[in-house]
């Protein structure tokens, strides 16, 4: 098949730069293997030297495998492939406060990851500010759709919350309903399997005739978590984090976002099979954490980006927030209807509502409440194993206090 | 040189393209020349209606193919996709050799011969005994379930199926694939990492004017800029959906069968269901908003000169 092309008939030293190029785009995070790298050599044998678009053209084929990469290639090409004044850029780089607004109109915006993989050996972008003494607000029960940008670190898990963990998943079967695939397995009863009869059939000379069997195959509808981490949900957050990682290491089909002002897809983050790393790497990639809420505009994010490519109609979504938004509520109402359509169940899990005799009064808690098809008002929640009691019965009785 | 021959350049293929009245970005002339080069399948990603099934039937006709489409759903499975065994004729032969006496041995490897395979579109791409190499299109490959990527992977890479009972099946000429996701879920890399990838994004003012003078020709070309300009602007609202070009190729049928010359508020709010497919959408453009639109539109247009 393929085979890579002689370094040396390539011009000058492209195909070194190439080579560098790619890892460049390694370091900013684009998957690139080294056989994409032949890939390439071996695509520019056959064209794309003619113009640098055609180059660009040609690299991004070969490069770039996912639609959201595409910018960030983009800007690598541009500067590695253009810039003679890399070392001005560079300073440029470095000392974001003197971007000025001609620079910012004639090329694109770099991006930080790939300012630290085209310049390793420099200091990070921002140093970290000074630890100020702060007065802690204790935010609970109280929202702000202010943004306040700030990283959080999370205690790492104790091995009782972890032994915790597995045991929740057991607990919650119930919860994840299985559906019906289109796909089959052997059964003892169901549809004819005739290729296995006639095989079995053919192994004994036609003379035994037993008639094989298979049955729809039934897989959990896949989840997709949409948890709040705003102020007033901040002393759950911890918690949360650790159930979302516990429930994407079930063989269950989990996509996980965070929102707070902005909305943060983590279940990428979430693969690192241990759960502290995991959590650790969320924390560092979500820069909201108790801050604002903006719930309805999260939700018109998710519905807008993402609703399409995770939910696929059979999905079960658990949105989990206090429903406290400000302001106006008919955007709210709005996007809770959309997101409620386009997925097989909506339950929302509210961990603030304590009181038994809840009256949803607040406007975003009426906003939200027609539209969802489960809503269990959790209280007191403070560790994995009561949330998952919480679930596992609701996957049992399967209605809620409200419905 | 015939016609039908592999395009000899970028500039060759975009020529060749055109000339089967599709236009293509200058990127996507490069991936199809690679792909056809390198003999490697072609990813193509994208919204719904920016041609990404229309360039695997051009392909065909442009280089002379047939074309072998396999439209994937959810739980297509190998029988579906690849190949099936005839269980009506392997029961009738096996009454015949319960008659005829003949060894179970022979049977058994008989029953499983290629007499009795029914080909679907995967083993038909690969059949090595066809004369020419067809072009094969997987469409909408994020339909399908998670567990027939893992298939694709052996027909991709290596042209090939594996046939337990009967062996290995494999291309004299690899086909010209072409797989499509509308990105209803992510594809698996494994996947990815076979095809060349491209990112079929809705064209700019002027292409899109040339695709459409290209589809519809019919169309008189001052409400062709109009059509054009206000699809445009409406791919910069914050809709749920926005129009892609099949959708505007359908407009400008919809128009002329209706013999407008020219957009008014009225005609667009009456014709708005083929552009828009969801209520909410419809909802935001109709009355009003598109009366706007159209008057900013329509300064666009004199920007564009005489028609």
């Amino acid at each position: 098949m393929l085979r890579a092309p002689e370094v040396d008939s390539l011009p000058g030293r492209l195909a070194d730069n190439v080579l560098h190029f790619a890892r460049v785009l390694r370091h900013a995070g684009l998957p690139v293997g080294t056989d994409r790298v032949q890939l390439a050599l071996a695509a520019l044998h056959h064209g794309g030297l003619e113009s640098r678009r055609d180059f660009r053209a040609t690299l991004a084929a070969c490069f770039v495998d996912r639609g959201e990469h595409r910018e960030l290639f983009d800007q690598a090409f541009y500067i590695f492939w253009k810039d003679p004044d890399l070392e001005g850029r560079m300073r440029a780089l470095l000392l974001p406060q003197v971007k000025t607004h001609e620079k910012a109109a004639n090329a694109p915006p770099e991006n930080r990851r790939l300012a630290g993989a085209l310049f390793p050996h420099m200091p990070p972008h921002a140093a970290p500010e000074p630890p100020r003494e702060q007065v802690e607000v204790q935010a609970a029960f109280t929202f702000s759709d202010r943004e306040i940008l700030r990283q959080k670190d999370f205690e790492t898990l104790s091995s009782e919350e972890w032994r915790e963990a597995k045991a929740m998943l057991l607990r919650l079967r119930p919860f994840f309903e299985p559906l019906a695939t289109r796909r089959t397995e052997p059964a003892p009863h169901g549809r004819p399997d005739w290729r296995a009869s006639l095989a079995a059939m053919g192994r004994h000379g036609g003379e035994l005739w037993e008639m094989r069997r298979r049955r729809p195959r039934a897989r959990p509808a896949p989840l997709v978590v949409l948890a709040d981490i705003s102020g007033s949900m901040s002393s759950y957050s911890r918690m949360l984090l650790h159930f979302v990682h516990a429930l994407s290491h079930a063989d269950l089909r989990v996509h996980s976002f965070v929102f707070g002002t902005r909305l943060t897809p983590i279940s990428r983050a979430l693969r690192q099979r241990d759960p502290d790393i995991a959590v650790a790497s969320v924390a560092r990639a979500v820069q909201d954490w108790s801050g604002g809420t903006r719930l309805a505009q999260s939700l018109h994010l998710f519905n807008r980006h993402w609703a399409r490519r995770v939910l696929g109609g059979r999905a079960t979504v658990l949105l989990i927030t206090d429903g406290l938004e400000h302001g106006d509520t008919t955007q709210l109402a709005f996007e809770a209807e959309r997101l409620a359509k386009s997925c097989r169940q909506l339950v929302w899990l509210n961990p603030l509502l304590r009181f038994d005799g809840f009256e949803p009064r607040a406007a975003g808690v009426r906003a939200l409440l027609p539209h969802v098809h489960r809503f269990l008002p959790a209280h007191n929640i403070a560790s994995l194993e009561q949330l998952a009691r919480v679930l596992a019965g609701a996957g049992e009785r399967g209605n809620s206090p409200f419905h | 040189m015939s016609t039908t021959d592999l395009p000899a350049s970028i500039d060759d293929t975009v020529a060749r393209l055109v000339g089967h009245d599709y236009v293509p970005s200058r990127e996507l002339a490069t991936t199809v020349f690679l792909a056809l080069r390198l003999q490697r399948p072609l990813f193509l990603e994208g919204e719904p209606g920016t041609g990404k099934t229309e360039i695997a039937r051009t392909l065909a006709a442009m280089l002379g193919r047939p074309l072998i489409r396999l439209q994937c759903y959810e739980g297509l499975d190998l029988a579906g996709a690849a190949y099936e065994w005839n269980y009506a004729r392997q029961m009738l032969e096996i009454r015949l050799a319960e008659a005829g006496g003949a060894s179970r041995q022979a049977l058994a490897t008989e029953l499983f011969s290629e007499r009795f395979l029914i080909r679907r579109a995967l083993l038909q791409a690969i059949d090595p005994q066809q004369p020419v190499a067809p072009v094969l299109l997987i469409d909408e490959l994020d339909r399908a379930d998670e567990p027939f990527e893992a298939f694709l992977l052996e027909v991709l890479s290596d042209f090939q199926i594996t046939i337990p009972e009967f062996g290995t099946v494999k291309a004299a000429e690899p086909p010209i694939v072409v797989l499509t996701s509308n990105r209803t879920r992510e594809i698996h890399d494994a996947v990815k990492r076979r095809c060349l990838y491209h990112w079929v994004d809705s064209p700019d003012l002027q292409r899109e004017l040339a695709i459409l003078a290209h589809r519809v020709p019919g169309a008189p070309r001052a409400l062709s800029q109009e059509i054009v300009a206000f699809i445009q602007r409406l791919r910069q609202l914050d809709l749920y959906k926005l129009p892609g070009v099949a959708e505007t190729i359908e407009w400008t049928r919809a128009l002329l069968a209706l013999d407008a010359m020219v957009l008014d508020p009225e005609v667009i709010s009456h014709t708005l269901g083929v552009l828009l497919k969801y209520q909410d959408d419809i909802a935001k453009v109709q009355g009003s908003e598109a009366a706007r639109l159209l008057n900013e539109v329509r300064d666009t247009v004199r920007g564009l000169g005489p028609a």
